[in-house]
């Protein structure tokens, strides 16, 4: 009878497990990775270009903080170059992560066809009959006789100019730097907060069993106001951290004590070796998510199909 | 032997407080309520973007009908299935009606395709071509036939979120406790048409 039960149950999870299984897209042009401002899979613009390129629009970003990024790209086929459009667009997401102002340019050149896809923010800064107008008399004609340097030149400076009319949050200082600035004073305190939640007690007890209770106290408070002191380089932050560590674990080893009481016997040891591995890899993956360097995006652009599309 | 007992019982009663709290979340009732909304939402945005091609019509049809001699037949058409579609009245219900949702989508798409004829036959009026009016217009239009697809998209890929949930175990137990049902999506409209493979013949003429 269990036995029945059992495969019965197997079958109907199995059915579960099946029904998340979801059709993946099949064929399409694959999203490139957003490396800069400027991303060229063709090698179209020669470096001095870019460069100059990737300054106007990083210039754009210091001044009113929105995100624009001109793509190059082969071809779009199968899709057209509207759909592929707004499915990078939507996957870089560029903008800022609460304003959502960014705007792609992309040209593809076997297709000859190219378009500006805005998001949604910029809709009313950027209508898809501007856009259109940019393309017909700056993008269009210069793309033609072959100077992609010079159209997308006159292109990003008509978008900027129309940016720079618009009324937008203010851009923040050093935001646009990118990088370990991306993580704005925010964001830290959120890291602090998550490391103090967990590889505080976790580390805080491991110390303990290898140093003893007072020693390991003085060890995690230490390690804590150190990583503190790294993270937001104020001797003040750090010193608070280290205390607020150095009680924390302290008293932790109270709280031990009085369960201990119980006489549970020694379940402390079992459990400090197993969170110890888990304080380690949050530790870890903290670390190595922080040091992007370069361009990225703030990851607020929400692209409902605004912009327009053409052909050269 | 009593003290025994009633730790027993103390344990298999956190037992079970944690298997219901497992079960709770596990049912999916929040996620019903996240997805609820969301479609709602998408479908909030389908209409609003279908509702800005139905204001744009009347702009298109009044440049149009400044043109001598313009196809009568092709104007006519696009004015009945505009007002045809706008008299249809939409409200949240319409989605868990796949009746008045396929009605509603059916004039949407015939509003489409008389747009396009439109379009189509104005190509054959050169002094209607170089009119920035109708240019401006043009842009617009499409502008936001890309807006619709876009909406319609999202609204297509929560629907099967949604439906996933209602369908799988064990959140369907949810779903028929609480009388979620699954929720029609947008098809294509002449999909026999499609699927056919076009027939060239250059022969005719």
């Amino acid at each position: 009878m269990k036995i029945i039960v059992n495969v019965v149950w197997l079958l109907l999870c199995m059915c579960a497990a099946g029904a998340h299984v979801q059709a993946l897209a099949q064929g399409l042009q694959s999203i490139p990775a957003l490396s800069a401002r400027v991303v060229d899979t063709t090698n179209t613009l020669t470096a001095q270009q870019r460069q100059t390129l990737e300054g106007t629009l990083a210039a754009l970003e210091q001044r009113k903080g929105s995100q624009v990024v001109v793509l190059i790209v082969p071809t779009t086929q199968p899709e057209d170059i509207t759909s592929y459009a707004n499915r990078v667009a939507n996957d870089w997401k560029i903008g800022r992560k609460a304003v959502g102002d960014g705007v792609l340019v992309i040209v593809a050149k076997t297709d000859r066809k190219l378009r500006i896809e805005v998001a949604k923010t910029l809709e009313g800064a950027l209508p898809d009959l501007l856009a259109k107008q940019i393309i017909d008399e700056a993008l269009a004609p210069k793309l033609k006789q072959g100077d992609y340097a010079g159209g997308l030149t006159d292109a990003v400076d008509r978008i900027a100019q129309r940016i720079d009319g618009e009324a937008l949050p203010q851009a923040q200082a050093g935001e646009s730097s990118g990088g370990l600035n991306m993580l704005g004073s925010g964001f830290q305190w959120m890291d602090m907060a998550i490391f103090m939640l967990f590889a505080i007690p976790i580390g805080g007890a491991v110390a303990k069993g290898i140093f003893g209770n007072k020693l390991g106290s003085l060890v995690t408070g230490g390690a804590v106001g150190a990583l503190a002191f790294f993270i937001s380089a104020s001797l003040v932050l750090a010193g608070i951290a280290f205390v607020l560590a150095l009680l924390f674990t302290l008293l932790s080893s109270m709280g031990g004590l009085a369960t201990g009481r119980h006489g549970r016997g020694r379940r402390g040891g079992g459990w400090t070796t197993e969170g110890g591995g888990f304080g380690g890899g949050s530790f870890g993956g903290d670390s190595s998510g922080g040091g992007g360097g370069g361009f990225s995006s703030g990851g607020g652009g929400d692209f409902g199909g605004g912009g327009s599309s053409g052909d050269y | 032997m009593q003290i025994h007992f009633q730790h027993r019982a103390q344990r298999s009663l956190g037992g079970l407080l944690i298997a219901a709290s497992l079960l709770l979340t596990g049912c999916g009732y929040n996620d019903f309520q996240r997805l609820d909304e969301q479609t709602k939402a998408a479908w909030s945005d389908v209409l609003n973007q279908y509702q800005r091609r139905a204001d744009l019509v009347p702009n298109i049809v009044n440049t149009v009908k400044g043109q001598a001699n313009f196809e009568q037949d092709t104007l006519t058409k696009v004015v009945e299935a505009r007002s045809k579609a706008t008299s249809i009245t939409v409200t949240p219900e319409t989605l868990n009606n796949p009746e008045a949702f396929k009605k509603f989508q059916e004039a949407q798409s015939q509003l489409g395709g008389a747009l396009g004829r439109l379009l189509a036959v104005s190509e054959n009026y050169p002094q209607l071509q170089a009119n920035q009016g109708f240019k401006d217009l043009r842009v617009t239009l499409e502008g936001t036939e890309n807006r619709i697809t876009v909406a319609r998209d999202r609204y297509i890929k929560t629907i099967a979120e949604y439906n996933v949930l209602v369908r799988s175990f064990p959140s369907n137990l949810t779903a028929m406790a609480f009388s979620y049902s699954p929720k029609p999506s947008f098809t294509v409209a002449n999909e026999a048409q499609i699927s056919a493979p076009p027939v060239v013949d250059f022969e005719k003429k």
